[in-house]
């Protein structure tokens, strides 16, 4: 048995090719379809590769304010030329393997893969992206990242669909992931957590990875801090944090594996929405008295009492340059 | 602040070169580079793996699925019908002997009536393309009846109803260790432990390319640690006489024990006699996991008893390793367990049961640290838990039990060279620990590594507190804590422990093992220059004595010029490159071959005559030795007492740590170690092998496990199966003393297992000051910081009066 290896030069092409061939496993950086194939997981009867499709390696700001972002787009770029305004996800995007794979791994990858372990999807949960898939039949369609995840490595993408960018607004506010691993680097995740303030709208938004058969919200803690944050004064009850991890953890549904149990990915998962809730809190109060909604990209992120770090996403002046 | 102090008050000496002003800056005490360095670094080096010849076909090996069956029946027609096959063997194929093995002819070359183990091979093909090769093996039908898997060690031991792996029972060793009678003390404390099954997760995988000879016979390259020991298992399952089968070293990359066994070395010289092609054969990552032994998983009870100030009256202990599906090297590793299972302590009062067994688990032999690794796990923890119950610092508990030159191990055996371990203790305890970190939860760089100041802090060892992005002093970077870049803290729940290991093992083949190595050393012009070739059949695995051989040559002869010829069995046995034996043993055996080459010269040469002359005139020089350390004697097997190691190895550790006690993530900060090896032959090489025992030490401390359940391997990959990064292994300070060991050549003591004892109890005993928690398994998980309310003081079973 052979493997026919399509390489379409434009996104019409590619979208072809995928109608005829609605088998076929599309491929950018390679880093999640190359292990499946040398592991022996799977063996299609076709590879599409899309790296000649340079439409998919851009991204843009429009109009409505959000960013478009390619689906071949790689961590390395996402960090550096994104990072000051997606930093949850450009922290997402740093965790990723080695450096090797951030400059060859996609989050378009991440989404066609839709393992509930990747770590692209949380970030998108939590600043409410959408997915921009489309096929040559019945053209784009635009699928809320929520929506996006159906069950492990299942997504809602048709088979004669392609992933073509995610759409998601600049950060409104402080954002943060946070991801647990066996190991201080290269690892993946026994379980993650994202959480997105949106001051303008005073609520939330999270994504919880690796602690379910798919990536997922944890609405009810979503509509907890809607509830109960105090966004007049920035006040925050020293309970709160705790009662939301708690719920965090509650909308967790995951499994014994071979990286770890399920009674410690829901515990984890408690502590890093606690945490992250803490930090994003506390950056958006050290800027000093909220002022409203933030429509455009953030500005500098103050951290009480300590200067900002060169490299920082809040520090706009800085280049931003992924490690070697 | 990172690096190396070496002690060359304690007895080192520079060893001078014997010709006039040549070969003294790359002689014996120098860090001479390696011969193979610049090519491994740029991607040059020809591993086994890049075997290449015109013609080859490649091999492939189908393994058995379960843990235990019966085969009923073995189909290689549908492999054989497919195009490109040339061959599909099975047992029935064998031409020789059907079983092989390091110490009993155990294991089976292809399966016959039944397999043992999840992976074990059962048929192998031989087709001109490997993915052909492989679809080939896939594509044979194997007909299995599922059996009762044997895979609690414990039952496999002690429960007379629990099936025989083998005929003959499951226990492949038992050897005690008695010692006086009086078990009883003022202060007990007990504890069992567990050590899981860490593989050597060597880089290169197992490959060779196995070449069909006109002679009948087959020339075999092969990366190996043990050229011989390969042949004289492979030349009878070929049915072939040993001077038929010639094996060359192949570039190995990486071995730590995983190489003393044979993977595929039979099964691509019997598709080479059979197709007449050259047979190349390489592992995947996944297939190589199930193609070499791991390291045995220890459970063991241990009972120490001491007086009130600490100092030990007796040990009791139970030690059962876990040997899997065949014996490969289980009895060599129970010996050590038992040897060395109280440590480097005077105690006036032993009683071990080591134990090694059969089970359906993967089959374990080799590892670094050869069953030492498990034992010192498990009496380090005791120690600490024995300076608590005593009220004495981990450093003084230790002090006051220390041996020394003179000495008695539980075996009776004295230790009969230097073993400063008190002095070292003091020492360790004396270098100052790395500055405590500013905890204030919140404000960190994040995310780092953006800018070019982090970036150089990812690919540098230095001291963590010096490589703060400049301007962000007062902020902790990522890097720094627990968790890494993935940001689980920003210093939240983060405690600092320290903790200290001392690990003692044998260097060289120990019971009565006739252990020696063979060197030709041949002297002559090239080019109108003297020039020196040193040959033997020592195995180099990465460790760098292809180095030494050189260093060696140089210094004893004089001559810059030296090579050291690929390893083959053109020579003598070298015996095993492995019990940290090859500087001692090859090293003296090329020490010996040059100075019979000195002597001839000396008696050849003519006054004035310079070397260069007297080569011209007298023609080349070559003179082979073959070098033995002095003898061992085996343990007796009922009371464990004899001199059955020829020399012993000190190693101490102080492990700081950070720990996020909620999430049970863990940084090492700060490895320091203290060490005597005898004598310095290549500061380099020495402190490589220092950082990385080390760090393999560290890797069984926090996450290397092959996880087995019911017998089956959950992780045969790097994706799950985890090793140290550059931000696990921390910066190291390395003592290095020199007091020679008057037996050994040049007084050197070998050096590459001990750093992976005391590491792993040194990095636990850290984790535990942390977080107060007893933590007696390794390797440590999250789970068991972050799930575990039991506290490390309230054993069940201590009594203090």
């Amino acid at each position: 048995m052979t493997m026919d290896f399509l390489r379409p030069a434009t996104w019409a092409e590619a979208l072809e090719a995928k109608a005829e061939r609605p088998g076929a496993v599309p491929v950018q950086g390679g880093t999640d379809v190359m292990v499946e194939l040398n592991f022996d997981v799977r063996r299609p009867d076709a590879l599409l590769d899309l790296n000649r499709v340079a439409a998919l390696g851009e991204w843009s700001a429009e109009e409505d304010g959000r960013l478009r972002v390619g689906a071949g787009v790689t961590y390395a770029r996402l960090i550096a030329e994104l990072g000051d305004r997606l930093p949850g996800l450009a922290q997402a995007a740093r965790t990723v393997g080695s450096p090797q794979i951030r400059n060859r791994g996609t989050v378009g990858g991440n989404l066609g893969a839709a393992s509930p372990a990747g770590d692209g999807h949380p970030p998108l949960l939590a600043a409410g992206a959408e997915i921009e898939v489309e096929s040559a039949a019945r053209g784009v369609r635009m699928i809320p990242a929520e929506e996006f995840y159906l069950g492990v490595k299942r997504s809602a993408l048709e088979p004669d669909e392609l992933i073509r960018a995610f759409w998601t607004r600049p950060a409104g506010g402080p954002q943060y992931f946070s991801k647990v691993g066996t190991r201080n680097a290269m690892v993946i995740a026994v379980c993650s957590f994202a959480l997105a303030l949106h001051p303008a709208e005073r609520r939330a938004g999270t994504g919880i990875g690796s602690a379910a058969p798919t990536p997922r919200r944890a609405v009810a803690a979503e509509e907890f801090l809607a509830a109960e944050l105090d966004w007049d004064t920035g006040r925050l009850d020293p309970g709160l944090p705790r009662r939301f991890g708690e719920l965090a953890a509650g909308a967790a549904s995951p499994i014994d594996d071979v990286r770890g149990t399920a009674a410690y990915r829901r515990h984890a998962v408690a502590v890093l929405a606690r945490r992250t809730l803490t930090w994003a809190w506390h950056d958006l109060w050290a800027a000093g008295p909220h002022e409203g909604p933030h429509d455009g990209p953030r500005g500098r992120v103050r951290r009480p009492g300590g200067p900002v770090a060169p490299g920082d996403p809040g520090d706009p002046e800085k280049p931003r340059r992924e490690a070697g | 602040m990172s690096g190396t102090e070496t002690r060359p008050d304690r007895g080192q000496s520079r060893e001078r070169g014997h010709g006039p002003g040549v070969g003294r800056d790359l002689g014996v005490g120098h860090s001479a580079p390696r011969p193979d360095g610049t090519l491994k670094v740029t991607g040059e080096f020809a591993y086994s793996s890049d075997l290449y010849l015109a013609d080859m076909v490649w091999g492939a090996t189908l393994r058995g699925p379960h843990p235990s069956a019966r085969i009923r029946s073995v189909d290689v027609g549908p492999a054989l019908a497919m195009p490109g096959v040339l061959a599909a063997l099975t047992c029935e194929d064998v031409p020789g002997e059907l079983f092989y093995g390091l110490d009993r002819r155990d294991q089976p070359v292809l399966a016959a009536d039944r397999v043992r183990y999840q992976g074990e091979p059962v048929a192998i093909v031989a087709a001109d393309h490997p993915e052909r090769a492989r679809r080939a093996a896939a594509a044979i039908v194997v007909d299995y009846e599922v059996t009762e898997a044997v895979t609690d060690p414990r039952r496999a031991a002690f429960d007379p109803s629990c099936p025989a792996v083998h005929d003959g029972g499951n226990v492949v060793r038992h050897q005690p260790v008695r010692v006086g009678g009086d078990f009883t003390a003022p202060v007990v404390v007990t504890g069992e432990y567990e050590v899981g099954m860490q593989d050597q997760a060597f880089l290169g995988p197992e490959s060779g390319l196995a070449v069909p000879a006109e002679d009948g016979g087959v020339d075999l390259f092969v990366a190996t640690q043990w050229l011989h020991v390969d042949r004289d298992q492979i030349a009878p399952c070929l049915g072939l006489p040993p001077e038929l089968v010639r094996l060359t070293l192949a570039g190995v990359g990486g071995a730590f024990g995983a190489r003393e066994d044979l993977s595929m070395q039979v099964h691509a010289c019997m598709l080479a006699l059979r197709t007449g092609r050259p047979v190349k054969m390489v592992y995947g990552r996944q297939e190589s996991f199930f193609g070499h032994v791991h390291r045995h998983p220890a459970r063991m009870r241990y009972e120490h008893g001491a007086d009130l100030d600490g100092r030990l009256r007796y040990v009791r202990a139970e030690i059962l390793l876990d040997g899997g599906a065949y014996c490969s090297s289980t009895p060599a590793v129970v010996g050590n367990a038992a040897s060395l299972g109280v440590g480097p302590y005077e105690v006036p009062n032993v009683w071990i049961d080591a134990y090694g067994v059969y089970t359906n688990n993967p089959p374990c032999g080799a590892m670094r640290g050869f069953g030492a690794v498990q034992a010192c796990f498990a009496y380090e923890s005791q120690m600490d838990r024995l300076a608590e119950a005593c009220g004495l610092s981990p450093v003084e508990v230790r002090v006051r039990n220390a041996v020394s030159q003179g000495s008695r191990l539980a075996t009776g055996q004295v230790i009969d060279s230097p073993a400063p371990l008190a002095g070292m203790l003091r020492e360790l305890a004396a270098m100052p620990l790395p500055p405590e970190p500013s905890r204030t939860a919140g404000p960190v760089a994040v995310p780092p590594p953006a800018g070019p100041a982090r970036a150089a802090a990812a690919t540098s060892v230095p001291d963590p507190a010096g490589v703060r992005a400049p301007g962000a002093a007062a902020t902790p970077d990522l890097l720094d804590l627990p968790g890494g870049v993935a940001q689980t803290t920003h210093g939240e729940g983060v405690r600092r422990g320290v903790g200290y290991g001392v690990g003692i093992k044998n260097i060289c083949f120990s019971e009565g093992f006739d252990d020696h190595s063979t060197a030709r050393v041949r002297v002559e012009l090239l080019g109108g220059e003297p020039h020196v070739l040193v040959r033997t059949a020592a195995a180099e695995v990465g460790q760098g004595l292809v180095t030494v051989q050189e260093q060696i040559a140089r210094t004893e002869l004089g001559v810059e010029r030296v090579t050291v010829a690929q390893a083959d069995t053109t020579v003598g046995s070298a015996g095993s490159t492995s019990a940290s034996r090859q500087s001692y043993v090859t090293g003296g055996a090329v020490r010996a071959a040059c100075r019979a080459v000195r002597e001839r010269l000396a008696v050849l040469r003519a006054n004035g005559e310079t070397l260069a002359e007297t080569l011209e005139r007298a023609g080349a020089v070559e003179e082979t030795r073959v070098y033995r350390h002095r003898p061992t004697f085996p343990m007796d097997p009922v009371t464990g007492q004899g001199d059955s190691h020829a020399q012993l190895a000190l190693c101490v550790h102080r492990a700081v740590v950070d720990v996020d006690v909620e999430l049970g993530l863990v940084k090492v900060v700060e490895l320091a170690a203290v060490q005597d090896v005898g004598r310095v032959l290549n500061p380099l090489a020495l402190e490589g092998q220092i950082h990385g025992g080390s760090a393999q030490g560290l890797g069984l401390a926090l996450m290397e496990e092959v996880q087995v359940v019911d017998g089956r391997v959950l992780n045969p990959s790097f994706t799950d199966y985890l090793i140290p990064t550059i931000l696990d292994m921390p910066p190291m300070r390395v003592s290095v003393l020199a007091n020679p060991d008057p037996h050994a050549p040049y007084g050197l003591r070998g050096a590459g297992e001990p750093p992976t004892l005391s590491s792993t109890p040194a990095v636990a005993a850290a984790v535990r000051a942390a977080t107060g928690l007893r933590l007696p398994r390794v390797p440590i998980r999250p789970h068991d910081i972050a799930m575990d309310g039991s506290r490390y003081g309230n054993w069940a079973g201590d009594r203090s009066l």
